[in-house]
């Protein structure tokens, strides 16, 4: 006989405000229910057909009532509404020393790439007590990236990446599962998210058959790709240099400023006409088709390693 | 004021005096295939709901028992992927979006407003032919091989991914569609036009408000629906690309489109089971309702509103954070006349006689029902709760609340409350009360457990699932085959008083709606002379009714 369980594993920073929040409305909703199935039990047994209760309808006009209750539950309503999106709120804004993970779903498994270029499948190493923000893209369909133990999930949406950050409180096994149907075996699409010690997470990223590290991969990819040929030092177009370019503003040659982010860096290099940077030629051929998700993730990483780099000075300043 | 015509008392000489009725002017099969009768029509789509009705719900009994174990061994994976889909396709648009407003409201719709038939009997009967077209297309598809994709059809996945029969599916939703669009049309004309002398609005019963509400979704959501689904058909069979960013389309805006249909389209499911609710709780309380105007006006918010919070469904896709923080809100702004209704209905119990014949019984199931429902979807409605639970079972029990707890308990109730007019008979009242009592319990069992399911983590959509989700499966697919009991024994018994019931006359509930005033089952032409309506719907005083007209 399998064991019951009542109550998802609390093991994530945010598990345990997300059950309070929970916790305050079943409280709420269950009291009301309960006095509403209260009211309702009483009077069916109190004016049942045949029962000599007094009928005083004298209480019955007026608007007091209807004023009452329509408004009492605005109020409670609009409560747990800002209750709710206060919570949510911080999904949206992951701490800066966030350690970096890209996942990329497909039908139908779970791959991770760590920054040091260790790889994994259905399988998601993690330190405890530190924040983990996940770079997450799909090669295929819609997939949704769910820990039920940390109370998160997000959609992971081809086309585009979405991020989603979480911080482990303790060690152990804890499921991920796909959360949107995905065809055949969404129900097989499962994996396991491993919370370690950060010494022993230290010790396991060095025990994978790693290499150089996913920026240096993706810098081989850079020059065998040929974008090295423009980008480069001694390139021969004019291209953007794209040192000090992540996390930073770009003037667009629409007037518009966009922050460089992983967003911005992927639709460069696949729908290069959507965002042209100010001041250059738009004749970055677009990769869409041709660089597989995983190498994607190689040369934004590359081209990430690059923030802190200074242009070099011989390119000239990037306003126009 | 009219003298009506009094049907026969309960003698057992009943087939020495036959009253023509509407249905037994014309027998033929003819007459009954190419009948403008809203009546005759109506029980055209009884009998294609019914088939509809048991074929969804044959695959929601497949799809219990292989959860009934963690791993999945009764069918492959494929084969529940298309059940599933065929149990959401089936059930939402060929049997909860038509259920009383193309049955129900397409027989007493006219009865309740004094009128002869539907603005346009012809489009009536032209929109049953379209229904069937639609359900004839999707069963088709269902036979050819089935469609996976889910009830939802998100892309890229339906667009150039799922290898099923999904264009044909959706092309029978499409036609389906239309059946809908003349439906609402049909009833939003028959309403403003068809009104009896003295039947001003106010004095309109609930439900015709609540159909009418109804009627203006359908009329102004469905067609966003047609244009999705057919976006949908372009990108899958000719590869443009519009929702799968391989092509250069976007995934998320199939998704804003569907939604912006299919949320209002929930409320086309709910909103005529508020309406027969509120009848049933004023007749078997004998008391007028607490209210009114607030009931009336709070499904027509629950229209407006319903329109502007499709972006609830989509709180863990990628659309923005300030954009989920509206809709958030607008979801908590929507349940608010729902709350007013339920408050009402409890209200106008107080100081009444209450009576607990079976439709009784199932409005009263449904205020438990579709609470339990409502309160779960503020669970939902808030951001970071919504975040854990959305996708789970969570979800699947949240809506089952409202759309079975909910309006399969009000289509039942309205079935016992109005069958009595349709056949002239009632029906064995000992039967109907136990099928609704055993339909609440078997609906508890079945779907209060994926709550905690739903918390636990379980997603929905599979067909497998780690074991430690096992003991609430169990009782779950056990409830489902109480349910499923429970759902035959009306089809059993109902049949049965068809012929041999006892005759009920034309007001066995001693009710005040115009419908009661006219035979049972009623004339061709309805009433014998058009009734004038003197006062407004509910008025019971002491205890005896006071029928609307005069
Ligand atoms: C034919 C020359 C050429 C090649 C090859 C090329 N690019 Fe570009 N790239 C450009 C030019 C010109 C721009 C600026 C205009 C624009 O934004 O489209 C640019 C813009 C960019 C930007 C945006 C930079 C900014 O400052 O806004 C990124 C990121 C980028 N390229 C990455 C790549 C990567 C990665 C590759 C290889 C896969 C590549 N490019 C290949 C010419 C090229
Ligand atoms: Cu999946
Ligand atoms: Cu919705």
């Amino acid at each position: 006989m399998p064991s019951v369980t009542f109550w998802p594993e609390q093991a994530g920073s945010y598990a345990v405000e997300v059950d309070w929040l929970f916790f305050g409305l079943l409280l709420v909703t269950g009291l009301t229910f309960f006095l509403l199935m209260f009211l309702l039990v009483r009077f069916m047994v109190r004016y049942r057909e045949g029962s000599r209760a007094e009928r005083d309808l004298s209480g019955e006009k007026g608007w007091h009532w209807e004023i009452g209750w329509t408004g009492a539950s605005l109020v409670i309503f609009v409560a747990f509404a800002a209750w709710g999106a206060n919570l949510f709120f911080r999904l949206y804004q992951p701490p800066a020393d966030a350690l970096e993970i890209f996942v990329v779903a497909k039908q139908w498994m779970w791959k991770a790439q760590h920054s040091g270029g260790q790889r994994e499948i259905d399988e998601l190493h993690v330190p405890v007590g530190r924040p983990v923000r996940l770079v997450m893209s799909s090669e295929d369909v819609i997939h949704s990236f769910f820990i039920p133990a940390f109370r998160i999930k997000h959609d992971v949406v081809p086309g585009r990446y979405e991020t989603l950050w979480f911080e482990a409180v303790k060690t152990g096994t804890f499921g991920l599962l796909c959360a949107e149907y995905c065809g055949t075996l969404h129900s097989g699409m499962l994996g396991r998210v491993v919370a370690m010690e950060p010494r022993d997470f230290a010790a396991w990223l060095d025990a994978q058959p790693g290499s150089d590290g996913l920026a240096q991969e993706g810098a081989a990819l850079f020059r065998s790709l040929g974008c090295s040929g423009c980008h480069g030092p001694g390139g021969t177009v004019r291209a953007p240099p794209l040192q000090g370019l992540y996390g930073h503003p770009v003037p667009l040659a629409d007037g518009r400023v966009v922050t460089a982010d992983e967003r911005y860096i992927r639709d460069s290099i696949l729908l290069p006409k959507a965002e042209v940077a100010a001041g250059y030629p738009d004749i970055m051929p677009s990769f869409a088709g041709q660089i597989r998700e995983e190498d994607l993730v190689r040369i934004v990483a590359y081209i990430k390693s690059l923030a802190s780099d200074a242009p070099p000075s011989q390119v000239g300043s990037r306003t126009p | 004021m009219s003298t009506i015509a009094v049907a026969p008392g309960r003698g057992p000489d009943e087939s020495a005096i036959r009253i023509p009725n509407y249905l037994n002017t014309g027998t033929t099969l003819r007459s009954w295939l190419l009948t403008t009768d809203h009546k005759r029509i109506a029980l055209l789509y009884f009998a294609s709901l019914t088939a509809f009705f048991f074929i969804g719900g044959a695959a929601a009994v497949v799809i219990r028992l292989e959860l009934a174990t963690p791993q999945g061994n009764l069918i492959g994976s494929d084969t529940y992927n298309r059940l599933f889909t065929m149990h959401g396709i089936v059930m939402v648009w060929f049997f909860l979006v038509p259920a009383v407003p193309n049955t129900i409201c397409n027989f007493v719709v006219p009865l309740m407003l004094g009128a002869k038939d539907l603005a346009f009997p012809r489009i009536n009967l032209l929109s049953w032919y379209l229904f069937m077209a639609g359900g004839l297309l999707t069963v088709a598809s269902l036979v050819a091989g089935g469609v996976d994709t889910g009830w939802t059809f998100y892309t890229p996945l339906s667009t150039l991914f799922a290898n099923s029969y999904v264009a044909l599916a959706a092309l029978g939703v499409i036609v389906v569609g239309f059946s809908s669009i003349a439906t609402g049309l049909n009833f939003i004309v028959t309403v403003h036009k068809l009104r009896a002398p003295g039947l001003t609005w106010y004095r309109l019963p609930i439900f015709i408000w609540s159909l009418y509400a109804t009627s203006v979704i359908l009329v102004l959501g469905t067609p966003v629906l047609t244009i999705a689904l057919v976006l949908l058909l372009v990108e899958r069979i000719l590869k443009v690309g519009i929702f799968d960013p391989a092509l250069g389309g976007d995934p998320l805006l199939w998704q804003h489109i569907f939604w912006f249909y299919s949320h209002p389209a929930v409320y086309i499911m709910i909103l005529p089971g508020l309406g027969v609710v509120t009848e049933l709780v004023t007749c078997f309380s004998r008391k007028r309702l607490f209210g009114y105007k607030f009931v009336a006006w709070a499904s027509i918010g629950i229209a407006v509103i319903g329109f502007l919070v499709w972006g609830h469904h989509m709180f863990v896709s990628g659309q923005s954070l300030f954009a989920s923080l509206v809709f958030s809100f607008l979801s908590y702004v929507v349940a608010v006349p729902s709350a007013i209704k339920v408050f009402n209905w409890t209200a106008t119990l107080h100081g009444g006689w209450i009576r607990f014949d079976a439709p009784m019984l199932y409005a009263l199931g449904f205020i438990g029902l579709f609470t339990i429902g409502g309160m779960t979807g503020l669970f939902l409605a808030a951001l970071a709760v919504d975040v854990h639970v959305t996708d789970t079972y969570f979800v699947v029990a949240h809506f089952h609340y409202i759309m079975v707890g909910g309006m399969v308990s009000a289509f039942f109730g309205a079935l016992h409350f109005w069958w009595p007019k349709i056949t002239g008979r009632m029906y064995p009242e000992y039967w109907a009360r136990t099928a609704a009592a055993l339909m609440f319990f078997g609906f508890n069992l079945t779907f209060f457990p994926q709550f905690i399911l739903g918390y636990l983590g379980m997603p929905r959509r599979y067909h497998a699932y780690p074991p430690e989700y096992q003991v609430w499966h169990v009782l779950s697919s056990g409830g489902a085959v109480l349910l499923a009991i429970a759902y035959l024994m009306p089809l059993v018994y109902l049949t049965w008083s068809m012929f041999r019931g006892v005759r009920a006359g034309p007001n066995p509930w001693q009710a005040t709606g115009l419908e009661w005033q006219t035979p049972s089952p009623p004339p061709k032409e309805n009433f014998a002379t058009t009734p004038v309506v003197v006062r407004g719907p509910y008025d019971y005083r002491d205890r005896a009714a006071h029928p609307q007209h005069g």
